[in-house]
């Protein structure tokens, strides 16, 4: 398979390939969580369910009362890694019209210099993770094999990303059809690892503020 | 529409020496000159810079131009096309550029030498007129 | 008969000075980006040699590729090259037709065995030896004929090099390059469609001077023309830097010269020199003129999705497929949603009651 022609299949039956995973993946766990139900709860309820795990949700994003210095590391870092990421995957010009094939719209980018600043201050905060991991005696101790390959998988479309972005590595082409392959890999992993926290996260957080809201704990 | 007549060529084109658009291409190009211009003026050797081969952002080759400036001396070749030679400010220093017949520019050097090697006649052309002469002669 | 001579005899019967053939050479030299003063090595190594014979084969073509190479009518220091070769075969410049001018190519052939160059464009048909012939031989059989005493085959324009637009989904004719079918011979591959005319004028002339080939690309493509990408000499680069795109033809980042990736130009994936050589002696190339690259000398570029995607977009449809996804998810949650509530109600029914008996 030539040059040209691996490329026609990341950007044509690869990525087709990877989106129908991804999408079915997430809609059937998510759709599938729910209609598991829950246990029915005997007891009376003493307040609300969804008020409180709404709010949940909001204040589990921001509470860092009474955290220790390890705590107030990984939440400034791990905010930093997310936001990051997002703002690196959706305001960058090429990305912008990828997602406005998608969705049939599409919004400004922002300048090309601040989106690598972005990026590289994201890797930055996966590489003091990943330290952070390997240090941390608790961490060690309960991290997997999957811990370090959701972290490979998320690691990869940055890095090949801004090598592609700043001429570094391989040529153009070949830059792209390997930044290309590395977001199809992560997008079929994501439904099967914990990256689906994606969306998990809010309804966990949900469920929790529930059960409290439900026991009339003031949330 | 434009009247029939109209040319593409009759179109003027403006560029204009822009200095703010400079990438300092222009002060390494005339360091080359100076240093090929010294060895010229120490034991004869002749040098020549092709400037199709260097990059130059939009206003540095007019700028160039301005810099080097139009000495004494200015030829011009007919063969296959015209060839425009100028010496610049700079004696020593010659700016050679060769066109085809439809006027594009085909080669476009600065040659430091005493006489750039197109304007020489050629040997062979010697030669070949040699004969010529000698024939018009016995006739 | 062939004539022989040197190219310095042809030149003065022709009354050409060798002023003026040091000009071509020295704008022979600029085109190879060769040092300046080789000009002079270049004319006379050039000048004492016999003229090579080239046998130029059209195989399914537009004919672009000769058009190219052939602009005008008045000799150009560019037509010279006809002058530097031996052209004893060529469909569209010949004088003869017929079994007059296949005579001549298997003349040529005789004559200058293990010598001569052949020169293909267009591509070939295997579909159906049908699909192409020449006085009822095929082309592919006309191919292998000729390369036989071939000293190097040079494969002139897309179609020849790669199989081009005949070769293009879904292919009717079976169309192939001349590199999938030759494979004992040393090709050289000018793609683009056309190439532009000083490319295939540079690799005769280096051919001529250096009795080489030039080096070449992994797709067999001159490393002095094709070495780098029409995104690496854009004089736009500066606003693809910036993130100054222009969003469709004709609006105001368009009008002030702005990036086109976003319109689908190919220029970062397309290697060519039409940056920096540029069409038309340098008048202007697509980019210049407000148009993306096509990416035309670039393998399979007709299939490669829409002019106008851009690059990072995909060439498919990810929509339906996605929505089609989700629904299948969808479907499987709640036929497995469905199956776990009936175990859930089975395990409770099946659920017996504990007693302080058991305990």
């Amino acid at each position: 398979m030539d040059t040209q022609q691996l490329m026609d299949f990341v950007r044509g039956p690869g990525l087709q390939f990877a989106a129908a995973v991804f999408v079915l993946g997430m809609v059937y766990r998510m759709l599938h969580l729910i209609l598991l139900g829950r246990k029915k709860n005997l007891a009376e309820p003493r307040g609300g369910e969804w008020g409180p795990g709404l709010r949940t949700i909001w204040h589990r994003s921001i509470q860092s009362v009474g955290l220790t210095p390890r705590g107030h590391f990984i939440i400034i870092v791990g905010y930093v890694f997310h936001f990051g990421f997002l703002i690196t995957l959706l305001f960058l010009s090429q990305h912008i019209d990828l997602l406005r094939t998608l969705l049939r719209f599409g919004w400004p980018a922002l300048p090309p210099g601040l989106i690598t600043i972005a990026a590289i201050l994201t890797i930055g905060a996966m590489i003091a993770l990943l330290v952070h991991r390997f240090t941390d005696p608790v961490k060690r101790l309960i991290s997997d094999y999957q811990d370090y390959l959701t972290w490979t998988l998320t690691f990869l479309p940055l890095l090949t990303g801004i090598m592609l972005k700043q001429g570094i590595g391989l040529g153009y082409q070949q830059m792209l059809i390997v930044h290309i392959t590395t977001v199809e890999l992560l997008l079929i992993a994501i439904p099967f690892t914990k990256l689906a926290h994606m969306l998990t996260t809010f309804s966990a957080r949900w469920y929790n503020g529930a059960i409290a809201g439900y026991k009339g704990v003031k949330v | 529409m434009s009247p029939p007549s109209n040319n593409l060529k009759d179109i003027p084109i403006y560029t204009q020496a822009e200095e703010a658009y400079s990438v300092g291409n222009i002060r390494a190009l005339l360091a080359e000159i100076a240093a090929r211009l010294e060895k010229l003026d120490e034991n004869g050797e002749t040098g020549m810079i092709d400037l199709n081969s260097l990059p130059f952002s939009p206003g540095e080759y007019e700028q160039l131009r301005q810099i080097l400036g139009q000495g004494e001396v200015s030829a011009r070749i007919e063969a296959i096309g015209p060839s425009e030679i100028i010496e610049t400010h700079y004696p020593g220093v010659w700016w050679v550029t060769h066109y085809n017949v439809e006027g594009d520019i085909v080669a476009d050097m600065i040659e430091i030498a005493r006489l750039p090697e197109i304007i020489k006649s050629q040997p062979e052309d010697v030669h070949a007129g040699l004969e010529r002469l000698k024939a018009q002669l016995n006739e | 008969m062939m004539d022989h001579e040197t190219l310095g005899e042809r030149l003065a019967q022709q009354g050409v000075s060798r002023r003026a053939f040091l000009k071509f050479c020295t704008a022979m030299a600029s085109l190879m980006a060769l040092p300046p003063g080789t000009a002079t090595a270049i004319a006379e190594a050039l000048i004492k040699a016999r003229r090579p014979s080239v046998i130029w084969l059209s195989f399914q073509e537009c004919t672009g590729c000769t058009e190219s190479l052939t602009r005008s009518y008045s000799p150009t220091l560019e037509s010279l090259i006809f002058d530097m070769i031996s052209l004893d075969y060529h469909h569209t410049l010949q004088a003869a037709s017929g079994t007059a001018a296949e005579a001549a190519r298997e003349t040529a052939m005789k004559e200058n065995y293990g010598k001569y160059l052949v020169v293909v464009d267009g591509s070939i048909p295997i579909g159906n030896p049908g699909y192409g012939a020449h006085g009822g031989v095929s082309f592919v059989d006309h191919l292998q004929q000729t390369v036989k005493g071939a000293a190097a085959i040079i494969a002139v324009g897309t179609c020849a090099a790669f199989g081009g637009i005949p070769n293009a989904k879904p292919n009717p004719t079976g169309a192939v390059s001349v590199s999938d079918l030759i494979k004992d011979k040393p090709i050289i591959n000018i793609s683009g469609c056309p190439p532009i005319p000083a490319v295939i004028t540079g690799v005769l002339a280096h051919y001529l001077t250096f009795g080489e080939l030039p080096e070449l690309d992994e797709l067999g493509r001159p490393k002095s023309f094709y070495g780098q990408t029409i995104h690496d000499r854009c004089y736009r680069r500066p606003f693809y830097d910036q993130g100054k795109f222009a969003k469709s033809f004709d609006d105001e980042g368009a009008r002030n010269g702005w990036c086109m990736f976003e319109l689908g130009c190919k220029g970062p994936t397309t290697h060519n020199a039409c940056a920096t050589t540029k069409w038309n002696g340098g008048t202007s190339f697509p980019i210049e003129s407000g148009h993306g690259c096509l990416g035309c000398s670039e393998p399979h570029f007709w299939d490669a999705g829409s002019f106008y995607t851009p690059l990072s977009a995909p060439t498919v449809n990810i929509a339906t497929i996605a929505a089609g996804a989700a629904v299948a998810g969808a479907g499987i949650a709640v036929a497995l949603g469905v199956a776990d509530r009936a175990k859930k109600r089975r395990a409770q029914q099946a659920h017996e009651k504990m007693t302080v008996k058991d305990l």
